[in-house]
């Protein structure tokens, strides 16, 4: 760790938070568990799983385990539905004294019968089991459950093993990426669909609509979206799909990667985050696709888009410009994206920071950002605390842990998490943004809590 | 879209949908942030910390500090000693608190953690103190971790000294800090010296500064927890969070107590004022009969609009108790009453206040569920609900008007720097109750009959 004023960092933690040197080769320590008895804003195995999954609009989501990784998971993830609201319901086992005594097993199979019977107008497709925390502890064999409820029901009855000790969100994207894999399952025969799989967005605030909304416009074919307003069905039939674009890089790209392996797609990273990123990712899609046609419809949408929304971000620039940024968000993709969108803005960014970001993501953090920037991993409030004061931070984007802690040090706040309120993605997501960030950096308030007000 | 629920109900064993209730362990955080200078820490995997802290931030739109025993597959196995005595080393070293109360979760109840063993083994700064208390995730609440940790609290520090202190001790159960503040000034008025523990005005409504205190001012300090085995009487409000602690409190330092419930509305505030000017022989002062007259003027101006009309209450059962007994005074019909926290006691307390009120065909409920709640009131509806923003899917889908109380509310802003409790808590509900009856009239009624004077 350089140039930073040690004494009060946890001794444990200085190799998971660098000064940004470009001379220097020095690698950020990440990926790793938290430390006990820190105040870590990390969340566990069972809520990357959940978030990965819970966008799956006409999936029953059980989950199995006492009553609060429900509650707390209930219908909080802004991912909007065209149709389906089943997974806006929160469905659960409500594991009580007697089955952590005796198993849950019973329980289990109880609810998933009750699923399907009060169901019945609506029958269940897919019902997707997440093991929490003490159902492996208590012995629970949850894919037995889930194999004899298929064959009672003829419908897909998915487990999703997520125990909260077992790592950290990422280990969750996978378990998740798992479980869609095993809803895929073996589709090789049917014929391939000219088109092409969204893996990793999540419709917040409609994000992709706007999204596929563009893909039409230049002439390329959605075939299934991971797992923005996604429908099971749509899902199945994704091993047809010629091409899959990632865009949450930490959560999709294993299952990009096994999609490859298993039905032979190809993939490619894109970002529709700020301007540069989207343009860049548009001409990506369109290369991939092969199609000239494609490509020139990406080109004059891209011309066009950004004509329009010009004037607009050039306005907000105008009031941004020089304040300094401070990140921390869940996975590194979206911190690269962000970075270059506070330099589209003529914003500096301070601070960055990841709950789970990659060596590689912060490799290219590095690299992006200016020097003295300071990057952190897993990172707790008292640390984003010290750096965003150092650093003389003048807005904070994070999630919703974030917020108050901003605004108590009189920092102003952006969520770019599930309490997103408008889409901050695409052309018009980047003017959204820019208006976010203005509307919290000069709101007037500001000069009451500075005293500026007094008198 | 809630649509999807359907008229019919079935039985069901199992399946536990759309709940009115959560996990112990955010009851048991949420009591700890009432000790100054205290850190909450969770012994568990780090995603319970997150979601409570999270629910918390959601509900009072305030940081909310928490350690985490950060558990891996190790820990799961061979259990967290280890973990939780680096956490306690860490704690102290960097957050340096002056007290660290740990709660279980389901997952280190499960693998059968020692916490007592392993507190008194771990490596405890001089001057600083560990307290825990036990947490099952899969027993009871979040009231039960609220009451859980009071207990703690009572059993780690409570001393009798021998000299008595002429205090009486408040618990005041798992209610926002404006209740807390209400019901401490309702004690100052009456010039009563009072101990209140758990106390989280001051830490969860703390005023902006312009800089982020990780400890604010507010809490019951230790001392005086400490204190509270010398109090002439513990007043424990709400049968489900607070007895438990009053009950301890005797028992172990021979503090007798009295449980009421929290005051909310007329005549539970009646009783607990009358209650604490017996216990001290002191008459009740002027401003306070002058607020309970002020009171029941405006029930009287308004009471027109509420008889007759049926109300759906859900929440937890100490708040739910109060406001079923409010309803009634003015005229309404409590028509269902739920809580998704177990305890038979609570349907037998509800059953009692309806009988006595000479109340049919009224439908009572511990450890429900929101979504039974919603097929209730699809097969014979309300004109009203009382209950927490989860309450809401119901209210668009059945079209009803929604007063939120409890917790959690995480759509609206400032409601826990207004009390519901107290003769001004009920002031304050008679008007968010007759806002939501009137404008729904205002935007139902036809042009003709939209009325200027109501």
């Amino acid at each position: 760790m350089a140039d930073l004023n040690a004494a009060d960092i946890i001794q444990e933690r200085e190799e998971f938070i660098c000064v940004n040197a470009k001379d220097k080769d020095e690698s950020l320590k990440c990926d790793k568990d938290s430390i006990a008895g820190t105040v870590s804003q990390r969340a566990c195995v069972y809520c990357g799983a959940r978030v990965v999954l819970n966008p799956v609009t006409d999936a029953f989501h059980i989950v199995h385990g006492p009553i609060g990784c429900a509650s707390y998971t209930w219908d909080i993830r802004g991912s909007l539905s065209s149709g389906p609201e089943i997974y806006r319901n929160s469905f659960s086992t409500d594991i009580r004294e007697h089955e952590v005594i005796f198993g849950g097993e019973k329980k289990l199979s109880a609810a998933i019968d009750e699923i399907v019977r009060q169901y019945s107008a609506n029958p269940p497709k897919v019902i997707f089991v997440y093991a929490t925390c003490i159902i492996g502890v208590i012995g629970d064999d949850i894919d037995a459950v889930c194999k004899a409820a298929e064959r009672q029901y003829d419908i897909r009855v998915i487990p999703v093993k997520s125990p909260g000790f077992a790592g950290n969100k990422s280990v969750g994207y996978k378990a998740a990426c798992h479980a869609l894999l095993r809803l895929m399952g073996e589709n090789k025969r049917g014929k391939k669909i000219r088109g092409i799989n969204f893996l990793g967005d999540f419709n917040l605030a409609g994000e992709m609509w706007i999204l596929t909304d563009y893909l039409r416009q230049i002439g390329v074919n959605v075939v299934s979206k991971f797992t923005g307003d996604a429908r099971c069905e749509e899902l199945m039939q994704a091993p047809q799909a010629t091409l899959n674009i990632v865009q949450c890089a930490g959560s999709m790209t294993y299952l990009a990667k096994q999609m490859e392996q298993k039905y032979g797609i190809p993939y490619i990273k894109i970002s529709f985050f700020g301007m540069e990123d989207i343009k860049l990712s548009l001409k990506r899609i369109a290369e991939a696709m092969g199609d000239q046609s494609v490509m020139e419809k990406a080109e004059q949408l891209t011309v066009e888009r950004e004509k329009e929304v010009g004037p607009q971000l050039a306005y907000y620039r105008e009031r941004l410009r020089g304040k300094k940024v401070a990140i921390y968000v869940g996975g590194g993709f979206k911190a690269i994206s962000l970075i270059k969108q506070f330099n589209d803005l003529g914003m500096k960014t301070v601070m960055v920071g990841t709950q789970t970001g990659k060596a590689e993501d912060y490799e290219i953090i590095r690299s992006i950002s200016d020097e003295g920037t300071v990057i952190l991993d897993d990172s707790n409030p008292y640390e984003l605390e010290k750096f965003m004061l150092e650093k003389g931070a003048d807005i904070l984007v994070g999630g919703v842990k974030e917020r108050p802690l901003a605004y108590k040090l009189g920092i102003a706040f952006c969520d770019h998490n599930h309490e997103r309120k408008h889409p901050l993605a695409g052309f018009e997501g980047a003017v959204h943004f820019a208006q976010e960030i203005h509307l919290t950096v000069n709101s007037p308030v500001w000069k009451f809590v500075r005293g500026e007000g007094a008198g | 879209m809630l649509d999807l629920t359907p008229k019919k109900i079935t039985s069901r064993k199992g399946l536990r949908i759309n709940p009115a209730k959560t996990c112990q362990p955010i009851g048991a955080m949420y009591a700890a942030l009432g000790i100054y200078k205290c850190l909450p820490h969770s012994h568990g995997s780090q995603g319970c910390c997150s979601y409570h802290r999270m629910q918390l931030t959601r509900h009072f739109k305030d940081p909310v500090m928490a350690s985490t025993s950060s558990f891996t597959e190790g820990a799961s196995v061979f259990g967290g000693g280890a973990n939780l005595k680096t956490a306690i080393k860490n704690v102290f070293t960097i957050y340096n608190p002056d007290i660290m109360a740990v709660h279980t979760t389901c997952l280190s109840e499960t693998i059968g953690d020692d916490l007592g063993t392993i507190i008194a083994q771990a490596d405890v700064p001089e001057g600083k103190r560990v307290i825990h208390a036990s947490t099952p995730s899969y027993v009871g609440s979040h009231i039960t971790g609220f009451s859980n940790m009071v207990k703690g609290m009572v059993q780690y520090l409570a001393e009798n000294s021998g000299l008595a202190n002429g205090k009486i001790n408040v618990i005041p159960g798992f209610v926002s800090p404006a209740e807390m503040r209400e019901i401490k000034r309702i004690l100052t008025l009456m010039g009563i010296e009072y101990i209140m523990f758990p106390d989280t005005s001051g830490v969860v409504d703390a005023p902006m500064t312009g800089e982020h205190d990780m400890y604010p001012e507010g809490g019951t300090r230790v001392e005086d927890i400490i204190d509270t085995g010398n109090s002439d009487l513990t007043v424990a409000l709400g049968s489900f969070a607070s007895e438990d602690g009053a009950v301890e409190l005797e028992k172990k330092c021979k503090v007798p107590f009295k449980t009421l419930e929290i005051p909310i509305g007329i005549e539970a505030t009646d009783r607990l004022i009358s209650a604490l000017a017996k216990a001290v022989h002191r008459e009740v002062p002027g401003v306070l009969e002058e607020e309970r007259g002020q009171l029941v003027d405006i029930m009287l101006d308004s009471h027109s609009y509420f008889y007759g009309k049926k109300v759906a209450i859900s929440g937890d059962p100490d708040m739910v108790t109060g406001l079923t007994e409010f309803v009634m005074s003015l005229g309404m019909i409590p028509q269902y009453v739920l809580t998704g926290t177990p305890g038979k006691a609570f349907e037998k307390r509800i059953n009692r206040m309806l009988e006595g009120a000479g109340m049919e065909g009224c439908v009572v409920k511990s450890s429900g569920d929101l979504f039974e709640l919603h097929q209730w009131i699809k097969n014979e509806p309300v004109d009203l609900l009382l209950g927490n923003s989860h309450a809401k899917y119901i209210a668009r889908a059945e079209d009803i008007p929604l007063v939120r109380v409890g917790f959690p509310i995480l759509d609206r802003y400032v409601h826990h720097y207004l009390p519901t409790a107290g003769y001004r808590g009920a002031m304050r509900l008679i008007e968010m109750m007759t806002n939501a009856l009137l404008e729904r009239q205002d935007r139902d009624c036809a042009d003709e009959d939209l009325e200027l004077v109501m």
